[in-house]
């Protein structure tokens, strides 16, 4: 029979220290996840580009980004990236590894939440002479809002799963600090165990936050004055 | 000004392989009231969208109020209309239309001023003034702070036309306003529409099936057949002596189904 042992006293040591860790995974998460939808949005349209050109670019990137594993994608911009002069501190270069790899699977999810808008309200706004900034800011976004929600935060739900990965490029996180804990202590399950509650209630929230944000948004949109 | 509100000069129109005007012409005179019949793919909406910039040409020459549209003078060369050109012609068009395409996020209010605020540079009050004014001409000024969800059919096409006379073009595109609505619903739009053509200050082009108010309001009727203009005319005659047998035929058809061909 498997032996558990679980040591409360060393839990509770452990405990506020990868809390704090948390904050870092959260930092993570939010700067990347801002970044993504930027990039995903700017991809998206330049998906919609009049220009060939532009858009198979911005399809191949999304594609390339797709295509090849985050990690690997971490490691360019760690070990490589300084060979051109491009030197970051893990923090930032795992937002910018996060936000870029997430914004293109966001772009997947922009592109036919815009799509799912009428062609009518395309036809409106050309007849209206809106700028193609004013379409979509006032008119096509805010209807594809709604439908953009649902995925966009599975995925960035994702993204906080994924932060771990930012370990291999030293980043102190949660499952960073948890390991190095284990090797002082010589004692693994309590703060691995610890870290996987914490993700685990940390994603029930978002996921229930998500759900939250999906009801209660208004069905047809709204728009900024 | 231009003696013609617009000119299509040997126009060619294709969708793929398929054409559909072939050295269309059409004048249509400002100020003039003209009604398009025609049965369902003759080209009607095609006519009005083109004029719209909705679809593009493929041959020929369109000109509004005597000026290209699909085309702009560089050097003494015409090269193609870019967005620039098209965004100055289009200030001189509206259109209405068949499925009203009023944004449903909005308020009919901000429906209204949306355009003349962004595009046109109007103040916030005065747009908002000059949209309770619409709306009262439509005979819907408590339906300001109203979405268009909480209208009926024929309030959202009167929305749909005070939208677009709010950017006060010269030349109106009317493609099927009332073909969308429940029958009882029809009569409220075309109201607003009949005041605007006795105002005499607009060129209207409109896509009807209702043969009794195009009589009744038009200078000029030109029945559509295939993306041609198979005949045109004063309404009394187009009605009443109708020369080509299609014309008979299409206008009989309707005397006997009046609301099947839509
Ligand atoms: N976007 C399009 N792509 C392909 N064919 C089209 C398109 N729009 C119109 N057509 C074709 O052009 C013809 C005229 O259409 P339309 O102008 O809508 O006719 P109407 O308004 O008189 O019913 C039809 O045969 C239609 O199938
Ligand atoms: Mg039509």
């Amino acid at each position: 029979m498997i032996e558990f042992n679980w040591d409360w006293a060393f839990a509770w040591e452990v405990l506020p220290l990868l809390l704090d860790a948390c904050l870092v995974t959260l930092q993570a998460t939010l700067f990347g996840s801002i970044l993504a939808v930027v990039t995903g949005l700017i991809l998206a349209l330049l998906r919609r580009s009049q220009s060939k050109a532009v858009a198979y670019s911005a399809y191949w990137w999304m594609e390339f980004i797709r295509s090849t594993p985050l990690l690997v994608q971490i490691y360019f911009l760690y070990y490589v990236a300084p060979e051109w002069g491009l030197n970051m501190s893990p923090m930032v270069t795992g937002v910018i590894a996060l936000g870029l790899h997430y914004g293109a699977y966001l772009s997947e999810v922009f592109r036919s939440g815009i799509d799912g808008v009428g062609k009518g309200q395309w036809e409106a706004s050309i007849a209206l002479n809106l700028s193609p900034y004013r379409t979509y800011r006032d008119v096509i976004l805010p209807q594809a809002l709604r439908s953009m929600i649902p995925a966009s935060g599975n995925y960035i739900i994702a993204m906080f799963k994924e932060t771990p990965q930012l370990s291999a490029i030293t980043l102190l996180e949660m499952l960073q600090l948890a390991k190095i804990m284990g090797s002082e202590n010589f004692r693994y399950l309590e703060p691995f165990t610890l870290v996987g509650l914490i993700y685990l209630a940390l994603s029930l929230v978002a996921s229930t936050a998500v759900r939250q944000a999906e009801r209660r948004f208004p069905k047809e949109g709204f728009t900024l004055s | 000004m231009s003696e013609f509100a617009i000119e299509f000069e040997n126009v060619t129109k294709k969708f793929g392989d398929n054409v559909l005007f072939e050295d269309f012409n059409l004048q249509i005179r400002q100020n003039e009231v003209v009604s398009i019949i025609g049965s369902s793919g003759s080209g009607k909406s095609t006519l009005l969208r083109i004029l719209m910039t909705l679809e593009n040409i493929d041959g020929g020459k369109v000109l509004v109020n005597g000026e290209p549209l699909w085309h702009r003078l560089h050097n003494g060369i015409w090269l193609p209309a870019d967005e620039r050109h098209l965004h100055r012609m289009r200030g001189q068009l509206g259109m209405v239309f068949q499925h009203f395409n009023l944004f449903p996020h909005m308020t009919v209010l901000r429906n209204i001023t949306e355009a003349p605020i962004y595009v046109l540079g109007q103040s916030r009050e005065s747009a908002r003034a000059q949209a309770h004014d619409l709306l009262r001409m439509v005979g819907l000024e408590d339906k300001a702070e109203a979405y268009p969800a909480e209208l009926s059919g024929g309030q959202k096409q009167r929305v749909g036309i005070a939208r677009a006379l709010a950017m006060k073009p010269s030349i109106l595109l009317l493609d099927e306003i009332t073909s969308a609505l429940d029958p009882e619903l029809v009569d409220e739009v075309l109201e607003v529409i009949r005041k605007l053509a006795a105002e005499d200050a607009f060129t209207m082009i409109l896509v009807t099936h209702e043969m009794y108010f195009a009589r009744e309001i038009s200078d000029r009727v030109c029945f559509f057949d295939a993306g041609k203009v198979v005949e045109e005319g004063p309404p009394e005659r187009i009605f009443n002596q109708p020369e080509h047998e299609r014309t008979r035929a299409f206008l009989s058809s309707f005397l006997k189904a009046p609301s099947s061909n839509t």
